[in-house]
């Protein structure tokens, strides 16, 4: 089989990324023409795979699959049109399940100066949006979207890992409002979250991919239609329970992970976000900000 | 991989046994191995191996992360040995630790760096209902529905019961009663083993271990080996066979220190009927890894030491199977040795059935 190839890095790891199929390779390639590209002499820390489903998918019905360093059994396989999507997927499952140098934490963050807020939250709460406007609406230095890497130091900090920004549905309109489209990715419709695009953080934003922060706020977002603006601060307790709960790999990481967490909560303050509008997200973020201080 | 016919498999058996090796590796080759070593489950191992010699810095931090999740793997597999004991302390019953429990409670050399896994544990045959009893108490369920289809054939026919996993933490133990499926066409002697067992603190070099209660115990060398071969060399296809081997390699060179131990080794393996998995077991150790044995002890070579080698040293640079006819007939011979070929018609059948039921209830969510 020949096989289209590339590697790039992300923040502190660099992907060797290959399949049979053209068009995904491809459309990785253009994604990420602005992230530093790995060279063939060098060591890489994950490679990642879509191959057909069965031989012939290759050619009729295509479909694939994905092998990897670290992967679960039973994913289910995509239509190549996806395929960016699917090494999307693949490359953060080697982050959650083989990632171990740090704290591997399922959050956005986004840094001002050297110092930096964690998005906590459940799929569909408004991470990837909260992110996305932080960075292009009110001047924060993007470091993430999908996941935060918490490195188990003294003091603590944040280690950027700014991939794209997957945007869904609604949000897609929201930014595409505010940034240029040659920003963008291409529209994938029809996953299991609907529609998705990928928005390219600003070029800063992977100029200091290397540029680590320290942590600040914790904030944790909840978006609903119809909502009155306001914030509640959580116990340390609390905050506690939903990082570890957020935490792909705390618990593999033994004490150390245990300790920096528990360091983390009680060092920086933590608060739930309830809104229904992005205006009134980012002044909400604005005024935690400032008594942050 | 361009040099003279080296295979990424090849590159890491060689690195297991002679570490300084690595020294001399391209970029290239460096990738083949930690992609291999990652699919072996050898990476820590590798580790280990290479603490002492001077690598690329890239690859230091790889093979550190590793040993690191090694370490904290031990931690937490220490920790679910001790709840088990506590669990069992009271019940008289002898539990014997198999497998990398084993290695971790007698400190022996296949760790540091030997990724342990379930919580694997065998009891006579006729405690196992007050053993699951005693461990249900203390919160350890059945994966398997009471009154399925793999429940019944697991009680019926295999050597352990459906795995236990604690309700809270989702560690998970294999309860054991025997080495082998009671439908293989070997029948080793379970009771043999708890005759023979000794204390963890026994086999520690240095006597020094974790305190367990009297009733835990770790197979006697001999059959601790010949459990390791059994397993690698006639209960399954060879997956993960470069990890077992270099069980048996390690196990092998630190107990055959002791006066004796092959005398030993060969009275226990015709006690239990296990002397042609010990040998072949032995034969591909040597092939990879240059374990020492008698050749009396360990024969000679015939076909399906060479499909396994294939399969063995058949990963390509992206630690994935290359060699899939030899793997098909390993398959193929793993199930015919696990059960008579009627019993085995029967069992793909209803698990072949069981799976389109599956699809067909799957199959109006993924429709759009």
């Amino acid at each position: 089989m020949t096989m289209q190839h590339m590697r790039v890095r992300i923040g502190p790891a660099t992907f060797d990324i290959r399949s049979p199929f053209r068009a995904p390779v491809e459309a990785a390639r253009r994604l990420y023409a602005e992230y530093p590209q790995g060279s063939d002499d060098e060591i890489f820390d994950f490679a990642v795979a879509a191959v057909p489903t069965v031989w012939w998918r290759r050619w009729y019905r295509r479909s694939m699959t994905f092998r990897a360093d670290y992967m679960m059994e039973d994913i289910v396989p995509i239509e190549e049109r996806l395929g960016l999507l699917g090494f999307e997927m693949a490359v953060n499952m080697q982050m959650a399940l083989g990632y171990r140098r740090d704290i591997v934490l399922h959050a956005a963050s986004a840094a001002q100066g050297d110092r930096a807020i964690i998005i906590v939250g459940d799929s569909g709460a408004g991470k990837s949006t909260l992110s996305a406007l932080l960075s292009y609406s009110a001047g924060w230095r993007h470091l993430g979207d999908e996941l935060a890497l918490i490195a188990m130091d003294d003091p603590i900090t944040l280690k950027p890992y700014p991939r794209p920004i997957g945007l869904k549905n609604q949000s897609i309109a929201v930014m595409r409002e505010r940034v240029d489209g040659s920003r963008f990715g291409p529209e994938l419709t029809g996953t299991m979250k609907g529609t998705v695009r990928h928005l390219l953080p600003p070029a800063g934003a992977i100029a200091n991919m290397d540029v680590p922060a320290r942590p600040a706020l914790i904030v944790s977002p909840h978006f609903a239609e119809g909502v009155a603006p306001r914030t509640e601060q959580m116990s340390q307790s609390e905050a506690y329970m939903r990082l570890s709960v957020a935490s792909t790999n705390q618990l593999q990481l033994g004490e150390p992970g245990f300790d920096t967490l528990i360091r983390l909560v009680r060092e920086v303050p933590a608060y739930d976000l309830h809104y229904s509008d992005s205006e009134d997200a980012l002044k909400l973020v604005a005024d935690l900000w400032a008594k942050a201080g | 991989m361009g040099e003279s016919g080296v295979t990424p498999s090849l590159i890491l058996h060689e690195a297991l046994r002679h570490p300084s090796t690595i020294g001399t590796l391209g970029t290239r080759q460096w990738n083949a191995l930690i992609r291999v070593a990652r699919a072996e489950m050898l990476m820590a191992t590798l580790g280990e191996r290479a603490a002492g010699t001077d690598v690329p810095d890239k690859a230091r931090l790889l093979l550190d992360e590793a040993r690191a999740a090694a370490r904290r793997n031990h931690d937490a597999a220490r920790f679910e040995v001790l709840r088990m004991a506590d669990a069992l302390r009271d019940s008289g019953i002898p539990v014997v630790l198999m497998k990398g429990s084993a290695y971790l409670m007698a400190l022996l050399p296949p760790l540091p760096g030997r990724n342990i896994g379930d919580l694997d544990i065998m009891v006579p045959r006729e405690s196992l209902a007050d053993t699951e009893r005693a461990l249900k108490g203390a919160g350890w369920l059945s994966v398997k529905p009471r009154g399925t289809y793999d429940d019944a054939y697991y009680r019926q026919w295999m050597h352990e019961l459906p795995p236990l996993a604690h309700e809270m933490r989702g560690g998970v133990i294999d309860l054991h009663h025997t080495i082998l499926p009671l439908t293989a066409r070997l029948t080793p002697r379970p009771e043999r083993i708890f005759e023979h067992a000794v204390r963890p603190a026994a086999l520690a070099p240095g006597g020094e271990t974790d305190a367990l209660p009297d009733n835990i115990f770790v197979m006697s060398p001999p059959e601790m080996l010949l459990h390791s071969a059994t397993h690698l060399a006639y209960d399954g296809d060879f997956q993960g066979g470069a990890r077992n081997l270099w069980d048996i390699d390690r196990l092998v060179r630190h107990f055959a220190k002791a006066e004796g131990f092959w005398d030993e080794l060969t009275i226990a393996a015709a006690a239990h009927d296990l002397t042609v998995p010990l040998a072949r077991a032995l034969r591909l150790a040597e092939a990879l890894y240059e374990t020492p044995s008698p050749p009396s002890v360990r024969g000679r070579g015939d076909i399906v030491d060479r499909l396994a080698l294939r399969k063995l040293r058949g990963h390509d640079e992206y630690g994935q199977g290359a060699a899939p006819g030899a793997q098909f007939l390993l398959f193929l011979r793993g199930h015919w040795l696990r059960m008579p070929p009627l019993m085995l018609a029967r069992h793909l059948w209803t698990k072949w059935r069981a799976r389109r039921g599956e699809g067909r209830r799957e199959a109006p969510q993924n429709a759009r």
